[in-house]
């Protein structure tokens, strides 16, 4: 399937690895992403707060040229990226006023952007949502065996709920399925949508340094390996600012926080090199040599149980939405 | 056109003058249309007052058409029907414009207002001239009445006609009586025993001459109307024969399958698969689940059969069909608890120490799971502290927008009750703390004195991500304190969920089959919010409970009482008049197609084999005109609402734009000022 | 809405300014959104707070309120609040009141989307390097002892380049932002 890709600036450069290994991936699954000719900035989370109409016209732009490019989808993997394209067409379809006065900036360029004609999505939804389970199943030759995974999905893939989303907003699940479908043995991580501290670290580094702190502390508690994330700035967040976190609260955290789909291109066997590992600033290499250590076979179901079991004695407990 | 039309424009009060030109409307209608001799107005034409003028003008004047422009017919048409009647004018010569509802509360400009009231009301005099004197029939009530729902306000409703002398037929789905009700422990606020003050009137129930009980039991198809109603009621299998059952238990102490009784203790407690929901059902038979025996598994076991002393025990009993006739049919099907896991961020489902209320109620109860006693889930500890969350699922746009009404006072309730058994302390986070009714104030105050901790402020989350050490292990409830404007965070050992009443999952559907309505949020709608609570908008039906919308248990219980004494009414007048507002076919029209048959909403209309025709059950017609619209040949006419009556009507409604239309124009047209007041 | 809300400008002013803000009026006071905030604890005042404070019209204390600046749009106050209202962006909107009228005082924040934008602006990307080196020279150098490391470790691992990278149509980029800033003045 063909989709429209805008990397964002992050992917450009501080997680070059995340585009390294979402392309090697995207081929591996035959996945076409055609890059968006000429894209801009989206303007993160401060073009707005300082300009409303020039932040809608400035990410109508990038929407406008993925049309140009004849493209129908279109797929972000930086979640703030993700929301800002989705966002602006959520709202231009809903507010025709605002649909009118972006396109009246656009036709400054000679754009026009046609609000609804875009499905945006991000990385993880399309590599969950249009991709076979067992399409991915067939492409795992390296297992994750023994590699114990925090889930990490951040806020902005599934809030806020732009008409849509299957996923809960508190309480996803698909990067757990997809990361136990490479063999990892995925902890239940009570803090996965929980914030990074976004860009805190720059204007409030305290604020920052503690919203990190509770996320290294909840996958450090729950045994992870690796903190597995789906978005440039929490990766960023948890990895770059670690050691000023250990500083901060006198901790030791030594957390990798790897990106899904260098996970996935390591199960499927591609080189770790052109996946943009050793890259991280918190070393994986611990971590991984664990997957090298662990023979293949299967998984312990005991360790595959949910973390609470019901003492025999007790009350059961409700059956969850979804669970038979 | 020689009939003589009386105009009433009415003032009420400021509601239509406020906007209306009522004077000028009113002499504008005698002087500009046709066939009006009279046209007055009145401050409340409904008074007393306001109606003896139509009267004393229908026997001055002559008057042989009346024209009521002031609210919608909803409220008074059948006030003015009835005035012209005790005149001496068959009282569907009566017309009412709604000058109140289509007008002056929906327009802000006073021309037009002005406009659309003399748009509406010449349509009345025009269409008023073709009106028809009716007749209603009279039909007999059948004096037995179906009670659909035995919690208690079906209860309270069939044992009021009972005492009465009155047959009831009371149909439960569940194997017994007694609804929520008798889930609870205690109820506020005076915290009776909720068992205590039921189970005598289930067992009164159970005992009555004049109650027949169907347990176990549902209604699947309803026909007829009002007085003379045809039921299906469908009697599961129960797979006991109540003939010989005598209620002693054994069979359920030998049953070797336990499973979760999802329904009665709602997941936190086991029954057997052959089993009575609680020791005191009624009626007193068990019934086997048949998902669930391991006979109707694998074919082998019958441990019920080989120990029922009095061989009650029928594996072979199939579903039986009752057909009934009734004239009366009360709804009180009740509600069902919101799903608290659709708030992923209190943790229902996920994390263990987190109950909703219906749980609560059954680990209160003494004869519960826990047998009364306050425990977390691993069925030991007992918690030394408690947080109660109101509205999960209420006050919420994502769910139900609406109040439960019932929440608040749970919530004290159980505050009293895990402070008196365990001593815990007891957080409340409420939005609006709603104590309404009489002494509830006061239980209110109660708890505060006893030392219930009250945070204003809905809760944001339960997490059992702990921040601090004496979080560890516990479960955290952060809130803001929206009194002082911070950030509270509260670790407990255990979290109750007041979850939102709603309507029943099937709510909808049981409207469907007995023909009523359900609003926006699928209550069943009342007649009348205020004023007729118990009836809805189907003659003969009538609706208790919370079915209707939440509401707590002397609530429940008026409106069961309600409800029957206006059955009684009925019963008591012993008929009732059917409106003649039908629809008919011209047999020499109708071509026999039977289109119409099958579009019937009613089953009123038959087809006539010999005739090749069809024709219309006058007394199951509800005159809602889905045939007369449908017939290719226009064989079908609707009385009150035939083609020339609604044709009329339209072209008095344009009077203005309408200049010539053949025979039907207006002959002073001419006369007529355009709409929006130009000239 | 079936008619204006009359008497409160600065209300008026706050709604209009946000996409889907009408439901503003319709808050229940119930707390979720200031008991759900990750940063509520750094703030002066919890956004439930904020918004009794624009209904009882309290421009001057609203948009003096380091509130909006701590919110990490995480999005979490939005996804729970009963009443549907969009919380995180009624937070941008009193952002950009806050800078038009310059009420609010800690230039910090405000400089930061400033730089950031400006760099946007410029190359039509955003600049990571140019960032960290003029807005952390400009602003508080001393607290940043753990940027140079953090740098350095970036440009080791590749992570960031000493260059800018620039788009083609930086002109056509201009012109569009251009028609944008001039109806905003509007």
């Amino acid at each position: 399937m063909r989709y429209g890709y805008y990397p964002g600036c992050s992917l450009t450069h501080s997680a070059a690895p995340y585009d390294l290994s979402t392309r090697a991936v995207a081929a591996a699954l035959g996945m076409q992403l055609e890059e968006v000719d000429d894209w801009n900035c989206c303007g993160a989370t401060e073009y707005i707060t300082l300009h409303q109409a020039a932040a809608y016209a400035l990410i109508g732009r990038n929407l406008a040229l993925a049309g140009q490019d004849g493209q129908s989808e279109l797929v972000a993997p930086c979640s703030a990226c993700y929301l800002n394209l989705r966002k602006v067409d959520h709202n231009m379809a809903l507010h025709p006023r605002l649909a009118q006065r972006t396109n009246e900036a656009l036709a400054a360029g000679g754009l026009h952007y046609e609000p609804g004609s875009l499905h945006i999505r991000h990385l993880l939804d399309v590599i969950v949502d249009d991709v076979p389970e067992a399409d991915i199943a067939s492409r795992v030759t390296h297992p994750l065996h023994g590699l114990r995974v925090a889930p990490y999905y951040g806020c902005l893939i599934v809030r806020p709920k732009l008409n849509g989303g299957r996923q809960d907003p508190e309480f996803p699940t698909h990067m757990d399925h997809l990361l136990a479908g490479l063999g990892a043995d995925v902890i239940d991580y009570p803090l996965k949508t929980h914030c990074c501290g976004g860009h805190m670290t720059q204007i409030s580094a305290d604020t920052a340094y503690e919203l990190i702190h509770r996320l290294l502390k909840s996958a450090q508690d729950h045994d992870a390996d690796v903190i597995v994330a789906a978005c440039p700035m929490c990766q960023l967040n948890l990895d770059a600012y670690q050691s000023q976190v250990n500083r901060h609260f006198r901790t030791d955290f030594h957390l990798p926080v790897l990106y899904f789909t260098q996970l996935m291109g390591l199960a499927f066997g591609m080189r770790p090199a052109a996946l943009g590992l050793g890259r991280e600033i918190v070393t994986a290499a611990p971590a991984l040599a664990k997957i090298g250590a662990v023979p293949e076979g299967i998984p312990d179901p005991e360790a595959a149980a949910p973390r609470r079991k019901r003492a025999e004695t007790g009350l059961p407990m409700p059956r969850r939405r979804g669970e038979s | 056109m020689s009939e003589r039309v009386g105009v009433y424009v009415c003032h009420c009060g400021t509601n239509i003058a406020g906007m209306v030109d009522v004077a000028g409307v009113a002499k504008w209608a005698q002087e500009n249309l046709p066939g009006v001799v009279v046209g007055r107005e009145y401050k409340f034409m409904c008074s007393s007052l306001g109606q003896e003028l139509i009267q004393e003008d229908i026997r001055k004047e002559g008057l042989t058409r009346v024209v009521v422009a002031a609210c919608s017919p909803h409220l008074h048409e059948r006030t003015f029907r009835t005035a012209c009647a005790n005149a001496g004018l068959n009282p569907y010569l009566c017309q009412m414009a709604s000058l109140r509802e289509q007008v002056s509360w929906v327009t802000r400009d006073k021309e037009q207002a002005d406009a659309k009231a003399r748009a509406l009301i010449a349509g009345a005099v025009r269409r008023v001239q073709l009106q028809e004197p009716l007749e209603p029939t009279e039909v007999p009530v059948n004096p037995t009445t179906l009670v659909v729902g035995a919690g208690i306000a079906g209860i309270q409703a069939s044992l009021e006609m009972a005492e009465a002398g009155h047959q009831v037929v009371l149909v439960e789905r569940e194997p017994s009586i007694g609804g929520h009700m008798a889930q609870f422990d205690k109820t506020f606020p005076t915290l009776d025993c909720s068992a205590c003050i039921l189970t005598p009137k289930m067992s009164d129930v159970g005992l009555h001459p004049n109650i027949r009980l169907l347990s176990y039991s549902e209604v699947e198809n309803v026909s007829g109307y009002v007085g003379n109603f045809d039921v299906r009621v469908r009697k599961k299998a129960r797979s006991v024969r109540e003939d010989a059952c005598t209620g002693c238990g054994i069979c359920i102490e030998k049953c070797p399958k336990k499973v979760i009784d999802d329904v009665f203790e709602v997941g936190i407690g086991y029954r057997k698969a052959i089993y009575r929901p609680f020791p005191q059902a009624v009626p007193k038979f068990p019934v086997i689940d048949r998902e669930s025996c391991i006979y109707f598994e694998r074919g082998t076991c019958k441990a019920c059969e080989k120990f029922c002393p009095t061989n009650a025990v029928d594996f072979e009993q199939v579903d039986e069909y009752l057909d009934l006739t009734v004239g009366n049919i009360i709804l009180a099907t009740g509600y069902d608890l919101f799903d608290c896991g659709q708030l992923p961020q209190y943790g229902y489902g996920r994390l263990t120490n987190v109950f909703t209320s219906l749980e609560f109620e059954r680990m209160c109860n003494a004869a519960g799971p826990t047998e009364g006693k306050i425990v977390l889930r691993d069925g030991v500890t007992t918690p030394k502290t408690v947080a109660l969350i109101h509205c999960v699922g209420s006050r919420d746009k994502r769910h139900h927008p609406y109040c439960s009404a019932v929440c608040c006072m749970s919530a004290l309730k159980f505050g009293h009750l895990v402070m008196e058994k365990t001593g815990a302390e007891v957080y409340s986070f409420y939005i609006d703390m709603r104590p309404l009714h009489k002494n509830y104030e006061e239980f209110y105050d109660r708890l505060q004195q006893e030392g219930m901790h009250f945070v204003r402020g809905r809760a944001a989350e339960v997490t059992d991500v702990a921040r601090r050490p004496e979080e560890d292990g516990k479960l955290i409830i952060q809130a803001e304190d929206t009194l002082i404007g911070k950030q509270r965070r509260v670790p407990v050992d255990m979290v109750i969920l007041l979850g939102a009443l709603q309507p029943r999952a099937d709510a909808k559907e049981i409207a469907l089959r007995f023909g009523i309505s359900t609003s926006i949020d699928g209550w069943f709608t009342e007649r009348h919010p205020k004023l007729d609570p118990v009836a809805t908008m189907t003659e003969g039906l009538f609706i208790a409970g919370t079915c209707q919308g939440p509401k707590d248990i002397p609530d429940s219980v008026a409106q069961g009482a309600a409800a029957a004494a206006r059955v009684q009414g009925m019963i008591t007048t012993g008929t009732v008049l059917i409106e003649p507002i039908v629809a008919e076919i011209d047999e020499a029209r109708c071509s026999g197609c039977r289109i119409c048959n099958n579009l019937c909403p009613f089953n009123a209309i038959d087809y006539l084999e010999d005739e090749t025709v069809s024709r219309i059950n006058a007394a199951l017609c509800k005159g809602c005109g889905t045939c007369v619209a449908a017939c290719p040949a226009q064989a079908i006419g609707g009385k009150h609402f035939t083609y020339e009556q609604i044709s009329a009507e339209i072209e008095g409604v344009l009077y203005d734009v309408v200049r010539t239309n053949g025979g039907h124009a207006l002959e002073r047209v001419d006369l007529l000022e355009p709409a929006g007041g130009v000239r | 809405m079936t008619r204006p809300i009359s008497g409160n400008a600065f209300l008026e002013e706050v709604i209009a300014d946000t996409p889907g803000g009408e439901s503003l009026v319709t808050c229940l006071m119930c707390g979720t959104c200031g008991g759900s905030c990750p940063s509520g604890a750094d703030m002066d005042h919890t956004p439930r707070n904020l918004f009794a404070m624009i209904h009882a019209g309290l421009r001057q204390e609203v948009l003096g309120s380091n509130a909006p600046w701590y919110c990490v749009a995480c999005y979490y106050c939005m996804a729970r609040c009963p009443k549907e209202i969009p919380i995180t962006d009624l937070m941008y909107t009193l952002k950009r009141m806050a800078v038009r009228e310059k009420l609010y005082d800690d230039r910090d924040a405000p400089d930061w989307s400033q730089s950031f934008i400006g760099f946007v602006e410029t190359y039509g990307r955003s600049f990571e390097f140019g960032l960290a080196t003029r807005y952390h020279l400009t602003h508080r150098p001393l607290k940043k002892v753990g940027v140079g490391p953090l740098a350095l470790d970036m440009l080791s691992k590749e992570r960031m380049s000493l260059r800018p990278d620039r788009i083609r149509g930086i002109d056509q980029l201009h012109a569009i932002l251009d028609k944008a800033r001039a109806q905003e003045v509007v």
